[in-house]
């Protein structure tokens, strides 16, 4: 079985949300809000349970390449659809102390509902903020990869709405250098803040979600350097050794003195 | 639709999204295409990716801006300054295309000595009866042709192929954009004239024998009270620049939603028949079948063929019962005996004037200008048919509207009779649509309408049936056209659903006397042998079983094989344009359909817009009549004289030029006319429930444009009931850049209340860069955005823009202008109950 990726590029994304509805209508998601937030043209606000898919709208001061946009003052709105990592180590997995959360043939991690306890260790634990507990149904959704769909052949169903191929799908090999390739030819073409968002080199590891970016990832709400809640274990541990030995020494000396 | 009729010969695009791949330069204009046509969009974002140069002019930064190289932003309502800024650019710098405009259009035609120019007139053509309000248009012809009892003979004209003469349509038209200066352009525009200089070189330089620019426009440039003068400036733009009728060129006139093209085609409107034949008028011109064929059959081009077209229709309509002793059944067809657009119903539906009233698939209640007058108008019906997927607001006005929430009306007052109709959705029935490129695509139905739903074939045929049972039996002389009618559809499946097919191939047309369908429009005859509901869809059903809006296997990259584009699978129009006047290709980059002097014949990637043996060198006969009345090299073969129209001798109402008029509310007098505020032919409709701003107006400082959004369809009758929509875009809001909204002390996320004299709308305030104020003439002016999404019903609510929008007509199409108005934009909510009316009547009459 091939192992699969995303490659998401915000320079092709016109913003149409089409991949958050496909998303949806897929995979049979309920409404989750019906409010006006005021971000620009984002209502979705962020990833949960029941969004899979996030369109995010960003308006800045900035130029985009070598675009004029009415006149000398720089700006540009940049449309970034976010969507879980599925990432390497990933902290929603290994927090789930049910076994509900696993990896699949795919390499991508995914979460058994029927396992699942509702306890939410997983939604604290993720780097991303992706994984989240329905509150009516008091279990945590995510995005499957399509497991379905990609056990039938078939690509991911915002990758296949997606009109301007901006949401790209594929082996992980063909996406990593795809997504390198791109960034040089952007740089080439005036975007000289692209740059491909990879969580390799961090405690995340790869992840099968690869975002082509421009400009800080913070401005995306991506963490710059994530970590996976995990890596902390071992200090942790040691130290509540350390200070359940210190304890227990003090409480001796109590006796002692 | 006649702003590219009257230029090119027919009122569809002339190209195809997917063409837009092989444009040097696109301009969009007019046009949310990102927004409101995501899918076709792709092909602009993948030419973009290929090098081409995008450019979209705008008031708004839309999606559409976000993914160009070049957004401008302009005051709504100036669209034709511009562009005929870009006109004067390309003639002052000699950027035409000589040679194509020579041999292709009209510029070298001498125009009749009597014309004078709204130059002379200080903004009337000559012709122009201020008594009647309307032009007299014959000084508009070419010189040496009148109009006597039919069409003029245009094919007979004088010309100066050295475009020298100062009375020819190339020195006429260079004279009448002369004032249109970068200077002006600036001015009334509000783009600086170095931006606009760029654009200028950016388009005419992708332009010529080795590129080809695109222009894209959408109801951006429609609805305005000159919307048809406008796109008849982009028209002259691109024969100009030699655009028309190459790969990559043209003009894509993007339609709003699915098969609005083909609601023209075979129209859902009251002034033509299918094929665009005209609707017979009241009186003397169409009294009998001659004297309506002697009005609209020319001699010369495609049109000599009008006879056939018309006969062939009304055998189709009226089968047997149609024979030459009863003029085939034409005393049979309405006549037109007034302004029965939209507007002008809708108008007599509020006097009281109409009786009874069907809607299906629409929600005038709020999707249709001058929302709270309509509603007012339902009322006054004393029965009213609404078919839909859900109980729409034209529904439910009676009991839940803002009217009746503020105690305008009061539903036990109300009389109307509602009878609502749940109908099927596109995937509960078989049928057919035209998208923008006329590709005529055939779907089928997925699933069984739930419950009482039916399609609106089953509602209208089952509805006819009954009604000609009806007139059967009461012998009156008005019956005797529904008794004729033919209704012959056989039905299946346990509702009884007619077999779309079927009216399809009574479009297709067929040979009256064994029924077998013909193959093309040039089989029809004016002798009754041949019935034909839609001349141009001839030849997609030519055989029984060979559906070709079926189709689905791509042979090449005009996409043959994929559904069928009328006519006769031509993808992009007037393609001998694409050829030299020799025949052979202006160059190898743009070849596209060409002359083989070996096999005799045009031959090329697409289907020849041309008879496809007549040679390039073919001159005609003095006395040749019809297509062989036009030259071997006259691609433009639906125009009487073969060529394209910079200039329009014929056929529009308010000029055979396109020229500058302000909208019927504008923060600025007309700088180019001391006399001529806004288009004289224009009818703003003028009363107390349909009142205006003056323009300029203290009370309504800011201008006003009205649009869609990716999230919802229209006015939401479909999208703010389904969850996963509604949720995406779930309130009304108005855009507006951060100096208007610390002019209005005014917050993002606030309340804010948008009043013009014609109602308010409370919605959100998005403050966002996306909006700017322009410098018009030395003062800043403000704009606000609206999408009329909203209304009072479904999962999300809100104020509907077009309680905003003044009913009025532009001359051609009688269309709204939604695009470019005035308005006041005040804090705070509107309220509701009968406290909001006299707010409501307070903001409206306000006083400076």
């Amino acid at each position: 079985m091939s192992v699969s990726a995303f490659l998401t590029d915000p320079t092709l994304c016109i913003g149409c949300k089409a991949c958050e509805v496909a998303c949806k209508e897929w995979n049979g998601l309920p409404q989750d809000g019906l409010e006006w937030t005021g971000f620009s043209y984002d209502n979705t606000r962020q990833l949960g349970a029941s969004t899979w898919r996030h369109v995010l709208f960003l308006e800045q001061a900035r130029p985009l390449g070598t675009q004029i946009a009415g006149g000398e003052d720089p700006f540009r709105w940049v449309f970034l659809s976010d969507v879980c990592k599925h990432c390497e180590n990933a902290g929603c997995l290994e927090a789930c102390p049910t076994g509900a959360i696993v990896r699949t043939e795919f390499e991508s991690v995914f979460v058994q509902h029927d396992v699942c306890n509702g306890c939410g260790y997983c939604v604290v634990s993720c780097p991303f903020g992706v994984i989240d507990k329905r509150v009516e149904d008091g279990r945590a959704f995510k995005c499957t990869f399509c497991y379905d769909r990609q056990k039938a052949g078939l690509v991911p169903a915002c990758a296949k709405t997606c009109p301007t191929q901006s949401i790209k799908f594929g082996t992980i090999e063909e996406m990593e250098s795809r997504a390198q390739e791109r960034v040089t030819e952007l740089r080439a073409r005036g975007y000289s803040d692209a740059h491909v968002y990879d969580a390799r080199g961090t405690s995340v590891g790869r992840s099968h979600a690869l975002f082509i970016l421009l400009g800080e990832p913070e401005a995306y709400n991506f963490p710059p350097a994530p970590d996976v809640p995990t890596v902390h274990l071992r200090s942790a541990w040691t130290a509540a050794t350390v200070a359940a030995a210190v304890g227990f020494l003090i409480v001796c000396a109590a006796f002692l003195l | 639709m006649p702003g590219l009729g009257t230029s090119f010969g027919r009122g569809g695009s002339t190209t195809a999204p997917s063409e837009l791949l092989n444009s040097d330069a696109i301009l969009i204009m007019g046009s949310n295409m990102a927004e409101n046509h995501p899918v076709g969009f792709q092909w602009v974002v993948e030419a973009r990716e290929r090098g081409t140069k995008v450019i979209h002019v705008d008031p708004r930064f839309s999606r559409t801006s976000a993914m160009t190289d070049l957004w401008l932003p302009l005051r709504a309502g100036s669209d034709l300054l511009f562009l005929g800024g870009l006109i004067r650019y390309v003639l002052e710098n000699g950027r035409e295309f000589r040679e194509y405009l020579v041999h292709y259009t009209n510029a070298a035609v001498i125009v009749a000595d009597e014309f004078r120019d709204t130059e002379e007139l200080d903004g009337v053509f000559s012709g122009w009866n201020p008594e009647t309000k309307s032009y007299d248009p014959t000084s508009w012809l070419y010189r040496g042709i009148s109009e006597k009892n039919g069409p003029p003979d245009l094919a007979h004209y004088e010309s100066d192929s050295t475009l020298e003469h100062p009375r020819c349509v190339f020195q006429l038209l260079k004279k009448h954009f002369a004032r249109y200066t970068p200077e002006v352009v600036e001015a009334g525009c509000g783009i600086p004239r170095e931006m606009f200089l760029k654009v200028a070189e950016i388009f005419t330089s992708a332009s010529g024998a080795e590129r080809t620019g695109a222009v894209v426009y959408s109801v951006g440039w429609t609805q305005h009270s000159s919307g048809v003068q406008v796109i008849r400036a982009a028209a002259i733009l691109q024969m100009l620049l030699g655009n028309m009728g190459r790969p990559g060129g043209g003009i894509l006139a993007l339609r709003g939603h699915a098969s609005i093209q083909g609601s023209t085609d075979i129209p859902t409107l009251y002034d033509i028949l299918p094929g665009y034949l005209p609707m017979p008028a009241l009186g003397p011109v169409s009294r009998t079948l001659a004297d309506y064929i002697a009005r609209n059959r020319q001699s010369t081009g495609w049109w000599a063929n009008f006879d056939k077209y018309i006969v062939s229709l009304l055998r189709a309509y009226y089968g047997e019962a149609a024979t030459p002793e009863n003029d085939w059944g034409f005393g049979w067809l309405p006549r037109i005996s007034g302004d029965h657009s939209h507007q002008g119903y809708w108008l007599d539906m509020n006097e009281g004037r109409m009786e009874g009233l069907f809607v299906l698939g629409q929600n005038p209640a709020v999707g249709a200008p001058n929302a709270r007058l309509e509603r007012r108008a339902l009322s006054k019906l004393k029965w009213l048919v609404v078919r839909d997927l859900v109980e729409i607001e034209t529904t439910a006005f009676w009991y839940d509207s803002p009217e009746v929430r503020r105690g305008e009306l009061k539903p036990e007052e109300i009389g109307t009779e509602v009878f609502f109709f749940p109908a099927a959705g596109h995937a509960e029935k078989d049928g057919c649509f035209t998208n923008t490129q006329r590709l005529l695509q055939w779907h089928e139905k997925a699933v069984d309408p739930p419950g009482d739903a039916r399609s609106e074939t089953w509602f209208i045929y089952h509805l006819g049936r009954r009604l000609k049972e009806k007139a059967r039996n009461d012998p009156r002389p008005r019956n005797a056209g529904l008794a004729a009618l033919t209704w012959d559809y056989s039905v299946e499946g346990i509702h009884s659903e007619p077999r779309v097919e079927e009216i399809l191939a009574e479009i297709n047309g067929f040979r009256s006397n064994n029924r077998q369908p013909i193959a093309s429009y040039t089989e029809l005859t004016a002798d009754g042998s041949t019935a034909c509901g839609c001349w141009i869809y001839s030849g997609v059903f030519p055989a029984p079983g060979d559906n070709h809006a079926r189709e689905r296997k791509v042979h090449d990259a005009y996409g043959h094989g994929w559904g069928y584009a009328w006519p006769s699978d031509r993808r992009i129009l007037y393609n001998r344009a694409s050829a030299r006047p020799d025949g052979q290709p202006w160059s190898e980059r743009k070849k596209l359909v060409w002359w083989d002097e070996e096999a005799k014949r045009w031959t090329g990637v697409d289907v020849p817009d041309f008879a496809a043996g007549k040679a390039p060198d073919y001159r005609p006969a003095a006395d040749a009549a019809g297509d062989a009345a036009l030259a071997g090299d006259k691609p433009f073969i639906l125009h009487p004289d073969g060529l394209g129209w910079l200039w329009v001798p014929t056929g529009l109402k308010d000029g055979p030029l396109p020229t500058h008029y302000e909208p019927l509310e504008s923060p600025i007098r007309n700088q180019l006319y001391s006399t001529q505020q806004t288009n004289p032919a224009a009818e703003a409709k003028a009363g107390p429930e349909n009142a205006y701003a003056d323009s300029p107006d203290p009370r309504f400082p800011y201008v006003l444009t009205t649009y869609r959004l990716t999230e919802h369809h229209t006015a939401g009758g479909m999208s703010r009931t389904l969850p996963h929509l509604a949720e995406l875009q779930p309130e009304m809001f108005c855009e507006i850049s951060p100096a208007l909204a610390a002019e209005c002390d005014v917050r993002h996320g606030e309340w804010v209340t948008v009043v013009t004299p014609r109602g308010l709308v409370e919605a959100r305030a998005m403050v966002t860069s996306r909006v700017r104020p322009l410098r018009i003439h030395g003062k800043l002016v403000h704009q606000i955005g609206m999408p009329y999404h909203w209304g009072f019903r479904g999962l999300v609510k809100g104020g509907a823009a077009n309680d905003l929008v003044a009913i009025s007509e532009e001359p051609n199409v009688r269309i709204m202008e939604t695009k470019g108005m005035l308005c006041n934009l005040v804090r705070g909510r509107s309220g509701e109950g009968p406290a909001a009316l006299k707010r409501l009547r307070s903001l409206m009459e306000r006083r400076p």
